[in-house]
C-alpha cells in the first residue's frame, strides 16, 4: 500500500497540480489563436508577470492574509489579474495592434510576441533580481497529510497552495464556461473566432472582442503564474519551460477550443509526471513473484527529471504527426 | 526541372545603380571597428571580429530561412550546439581509459540493441500485412516501443554510469576540428530535416514552437550527458584548426582565424548569390511571395521548404562548430536563448532578411554593438546609482552588476520590435528586381 501512496503523491496529486497550471496558460494561448491567429509567445511570461506583481504587492503589505485567514498572495490575486489584463490590453495596443493594422503575416506577429517576451523578461529581471523567491513572505505554507488506510506509514501530502489552486482552476473554467455560453460579449467572441468577416458584417465590434480575449487571457495568465509560483518558488525565466507545455497543451485541445486546452492541459501534465515517475517502486511488491531471470533494475522511469521537457515535446510532434488538428477537432491554422 | 531550360533575357537589372547605401552602411561600420580597435586594443577587437565572423554564418543560415522562405526558426541555439558538440568531439584528444576499456563495446552493444529495437518496433508496425486488424496492430506496436525503450535505456544507463565512474567521458577522436565543422553541420541538417519534416506542412507558427522546444531538448541532452560531454564540468580546451595562442600570440593567431572564417563566409556567400540567382532561387521565393501560385505552377512545395530549411540548419551547425573552436571551451550552460537564437534574429531582421550583404552587416554591426553594451550598460547603470544616492538617499541591490546585464535582453527585445515595426525590410533590404 505505501507504493500505492507513493503514487497519488508523485503521479496523481503532481499531474494534477501541473495539467491544472498548463490548462489555464493553455486557454489563454488557444483563445489568442483563435480571436488574433498567431501563437502568442509572450504568454508565459504574462504568467511570470502575474507572479511578479503578486510577489511585489505581497512583500508591500505582507500582513493583510492574515486577518482573513488565507494567504496574502491569495487575496492579492485579484488586483494581480486586473494588473496584467491591463498590460496584455497596453501590449496590444502599443505592439500587435499597428502590425494588424499592416496586414502583416502571422509568423511577424510571432515574432513580434518573441520580441515582447524579451522586453517582459527584461524587465522582470531587471527588478526581480535573477535569483528565486518564495511568494509566502510573512504567511506559512500549511500541508495536510491524510492517512486514508491503517497499515499505511507514509501518507498522502497536499499542500494550502495545491488546495487553493484545484480550487480556483475550477472555479476559472466554470466562470469562462458561463461567459462564453450565455454572455452576449462570449458568444461573439465564439463567432469571431469562427469566422472574423462573418462576425464583423454582423454588427460584432471586433476591437472590442480582441481587448476582450487580452483581458481574459491577462487574467487567466496571472493565476496560472501565481499558483505556479505559490506551489514552487517564483523565479524570472519560469516562462522558456513553460511555452512547451503550454503550446503542446493548445494544440493536442485542438486550436481554438477552450474546453480542449484544459484537456489538453491535463493530458501533458499527467504525461510528463507519468514519464518522470520510477515505475520500478509499483512493481517493488511483486519482486518475490517474478521469474528469477527478470532482473529488475533500480529506475524504470522512462525518462529523467531532468528531461521532463522532451515529454510535450514528444505529445506535439505525435499530435502534429498523427492529428493536427487536435483531439477535440480544433482548426489547423 | 522544366524551367532550368528557362534563360532569362529579361532578368537584368534596369540600370546599375551606385549601391550608395551599401557603401555608407559599410562605411560606418569600417569607421566603428576602427574605432573600436582604437579603444579596446587589437587583441581584443580580433577576438570580437571573429565571433561577430561566426555569427555571420549563424545570421545566413537563418536569413535563407526567414528571408528566403519566410520561415521563422526560433531554434537556432539547439543547432548551434549540435555544430558545438560535434567540434568538441571530433577535435579533443583521444581519451585513452576509455577506448582501452571494456566501455567501447559495451557501449557499441547498447547501441546495436537500440538499433535492433527499432527494427523491431517498425517491424511490427508492419503486420497488418500478415492480417492484422489495425487497432491491434497499433496497440501491440506501442506496448512492444515501451518495453523495448526501457530496455535498452536500462542498458544505456548502465554503460554511461560506468563510462563517468571509469573513464569520465568518452573523450574525442583527435582530428582536425573543420571535420568536426562539417560533421556538426550534417547533424544539424540531419535534425533540422525530421522538425522541417513533420512541421513544414503546417502553419509557420507550428515550426517556430517546434524549433523552440528541439533547442532546449538538445541543450538538456547536451548538459545531462556527462559521459559523451562532461556536462557542466565543460570540456577545454579545444584545439584550434590554425596555430594557436601558444605559438603566435593572441593577435595574430586570432587575425588567422579571421581570415580563415572570411575565406567561409566568401564562399558561402558566393554559393548562396549563385543559388538566390538560380532557376531554384527564383523558385523558392515564388513560393515565399505566392504559395498557392507556385502549387498551381507544379511546384513540390514542401520539398522545397524542406531543402531550405535543412539548408540553413546545416549553415547554423557549421557556425555553431566555428564558434566552439574558436571559443576552445565546449560549455553547454553557455548556450542560451538570448546569446544564440534572439541575437541572429535581430542581425538578420535588422540587416535585411532575404539580403545576404545585409545580413552580414547586420551580424557584424549587431554584434559589435551587443559587445560594447555591457561595458555602457554597467556604466549607465553606475550613473543611476549615483544619482539615485546623490537626490534620493536610495540604496542600491547588492547585485547591480548582474541585473545591468539583464539589460540587454530589454534591449534586444525593444529593437526586435520597433525594426518589425518601422524597418521590417531591413537597412539593406532584398533588392526586388524589375522586368521590363
Amino acid at each position: 500500500m505505501n507504493e500505492l501512496v507513493f503514487f497519488v503523491n508523485n503521479v496523481v496529486i503532481a499531474g494534477s497540480v501541473t495539467g491544472a497550471i498548463y490548462a489555464i496558460g493553455a486557454i489563454g494561448v488557444t483563445l489568442i489563436f483563435s480571436i488574433m491567429r498567431f501563437a502568442h509567445f509572450a504568454h508565459a511570461d504574462m504568467m511570470t508577470f502575474g507572479a511578479f506583481m503578486v510577489l511585489v504587492l505581497t512583500t508591500a503589505f505582507p500582513g493583510i492574509g492574515m486577518g482573513i485567514g488565507v494567504p496574502t498572495a491569495i487575496v492579492m490575486l485579484p488586483i494581480a489579474m486586473l494588473l496584467t489584463a491591463l498590460l496584455a490590453v497596453g501590449i496590444d495596443k502599443t505592439f500587435y495592434k499597428p502590425l494588424r493594422a499592416h496586414g502583416v503575416k502571422p509568423i511577424v506577429m510571432v515574432i513580434a510576441s518573441l520580441g515582447v517576451t524579451l522586453i517582459l523578461q527584461g524587465l522582470i529581471r531587471l527588478f526581480a533580481g535573477t535569483g528565486g523567491q518564495g511568494l509566502y513572505v510573512d504567511d506559512r505554507k500549511a500541508i495536510f497529510r491524510m492517512l486514508p488506510f491503517e497499515d499505511v506509514r507514509v501518507p498522502i501530502v497536499i499542500t494550502e497552495p495545491q488546495v487553493y489552486l484545484f480550487g480556483i482552476t475550477l472555479l476559472a473554467v466554470i466562470a469562462l464556461h458561463l461567459f462564453l455560453s450565455r454572455s452576449r460579449l462570449g458568444k461573439a467572441m465564439r463567432a469571431m473566432s469562427d469566422n472574423p468577416e462573418l462576425a464583423q458584417a454582423s454588427g460584432i465590434n471586433t476591437n472590442t472582442i480582441v481587448a476582450v480575449t487580452w483581458v481574459i487571457a491577462g487574467g487567466l495568465a496571472a493565476i496560472a503564474g501565481t499558483l505556479l509560483s505559490l506551489d514552487v518558488t517564483f523565479k524570472p525565466d519560469l516562462s522558456f519551460f513553460l511555452l512547451l507545455p503550454i503550446f503542446a497543451a493548445a494544440i493536442v485541445g485542438g486550436v481554438g477550443h477552450p474546453y480542449g486546452a484544459v484537456a489538453g492541459g491535463f493530458v501533458v501534465g499527467f504525461a510528463e509526471t507519468l514519464a518522470v515517475f520510477n515505475w520500478a517502486v509499483l512493481l517493488r511488491p511483486f519482486r518475490d513473484s517474478l521469474p528469477t531471470w527478470l532482473e529488475l533494475p533500480s529506475n524504470l522511469a522512462f525518462v529523467g527529471t531532468e528531461y521532463k521537457i522532451v515529454v510535450p515535446f514528444f505529445i506535439l510532434v505525435a499530435i502534429l504527426v498523427w492529428r493536427p488538428t487536435g483531439i477535440f477537432k480544433g482548426k489547423v491554422i | 526541372m522544366a524551367d532550368s531550360n528557362y534563360t532569362p533575357q529579361d532578368a537584368t537589372p534596369r540600370a546599375s545603380r551606385l549601391p550608395l547605401r551599401e557603401i555608407c552602411l559599410f562605411g560606418a561600420l569600417l569607421i566603428t571597428i576602427v574605432g573600436v580597435y582604437a579603444a579596446m586594443g587589437a587583441a581584443y577587437s580580433t577576438r570580437m571580429l571573429v565571433e561577430a565572423a561566426c555569427y555571420a554564418v549563424l545570421a545566413l543560415g537563418l536569413t535563407i530561412q526567414w528571408g528566403y522562405a519566410g520561415q521563422f526558426n526560433a531554434g537556432v541555439m539547439g543547432f548551434v550546439a549540435l555544430g558545438g558538440v560535434s567540434a568538441m568531439l571530433f577535435s579533443v584528444p583521444v581519451n585513452d581509459a576509455f577506448w582501452n576499456s571494456e566501455l567501447p563495446a559495451e557501449l557499441g552493444k547498447v547501441l546495436l540493441y537500440a538499433i535492433g529495437a527499432t527494427l523491431l518496433v517498425v517491424a511490427a508496425t508492419k503486420l497488418t500485412r500478415l492480417g492484422v486488424p489495425k487497432r491491434v496492430r497499433t496497440v501491440f506496436a506501442v506496448l512492444l516501443a515501451i518495453v523495448l525503450y526501457m530496455v535498452v535505456i536500462s542498458l544505456l544507463r548502465d554503460v554511461t554510469a560506468d563510462i563517468e565512474s571509469q573513464a569520465d567521458f568518452v573523450g574525442g577522436l583527435g582530428l582536425p576540428p573543420w571535420l568536426g565543422w562539417i560533421f556538426g553541420g550534417a547533424l544539424a541538417g540531419v535534425v533540422g530535416y525530421f522538425i522541417g519534416h513533420v512541421c513544414l506542412g503546417l502553419r509557420s507558427d507550428y515550426l517556430a514552437i517546434a524549433t523552440l522546444g528541439i533547442a532546449e531538448i538538445i541543450k538538456a541532452f547536451l548538459k545531462n550527458s556527462d559521459w559523451l560531454t562532461r556536462g557542466t564540468a565543460t570540456v577545454s580546451p579545444l584545439p584550434w584548426p590554425t596555430p594557436g595562442p601558444a605559438e603566435l600570440g593572441f593577435t595574430l593567431s586570432r587575425a588567422i582565424y579571421l581570415s580563415l572564417t572570411a575565406v567561409i563566409i566568401a564562399g558561402i556567400f558566393f554559393l548562396l548569390h549563385q543559388a538566390y540567382h538560380a532557376p531554384w532561387g527564383r523558385m523558392i521565393r515564388a513560393i515565399r511571395d505566392n504559395e498557392i501560385s507556385s502549387a498551381a505552377m507544379g511546384k513540390d512545395i514542401n520539398k522545397r521548404r524542406l531543402e531550405i530549411f535543412v539548408l540553413g540548419c546545416i549553415l547554423m551547425g557549421i557556425g555553431g562548430g566555428m564558434l566552439a573552436s574558436f571559443n576552445s571551451l565546449f560549455d553547454p550552460n553557455g548556450y542560451l536563448p538570448l546569446n544564440h537564437t534572439f541575437l541572429v534574429l535581430v542581425m538578420v531582421i535588422l540587416g535585411g532578411p532575404g539580403n545576404n550583404l545585409g545580413t552580414i552587416f547586420g551580424a557584424v554591426a549587431v554584434y559589435i554593438i551587443w559587445i560594447m553594451s555591457e561595458p555602457l550598460a554597467l556604466y549607465l547603470m553606475d550613473l543611476a546609482v549615483a544619482f539615485g544616492a546623490f537626490a534620493f538617499d536610495w540604496q542600491a541591490p547588492a547585485n547591480i552588476d548582474s541585473r545591468a546585464l539583464q539589460a540587454r535582453v530589454l534591449v534586444i527585445g525593444v529593437l526586435v520590435t520597433l525594426v518589425l515595426r518601422f524597418a521590417p525590410k531591413g537597412l539593406l533590404p532584398e533588392r526586388v528586381r524589375h522586368h521590363d
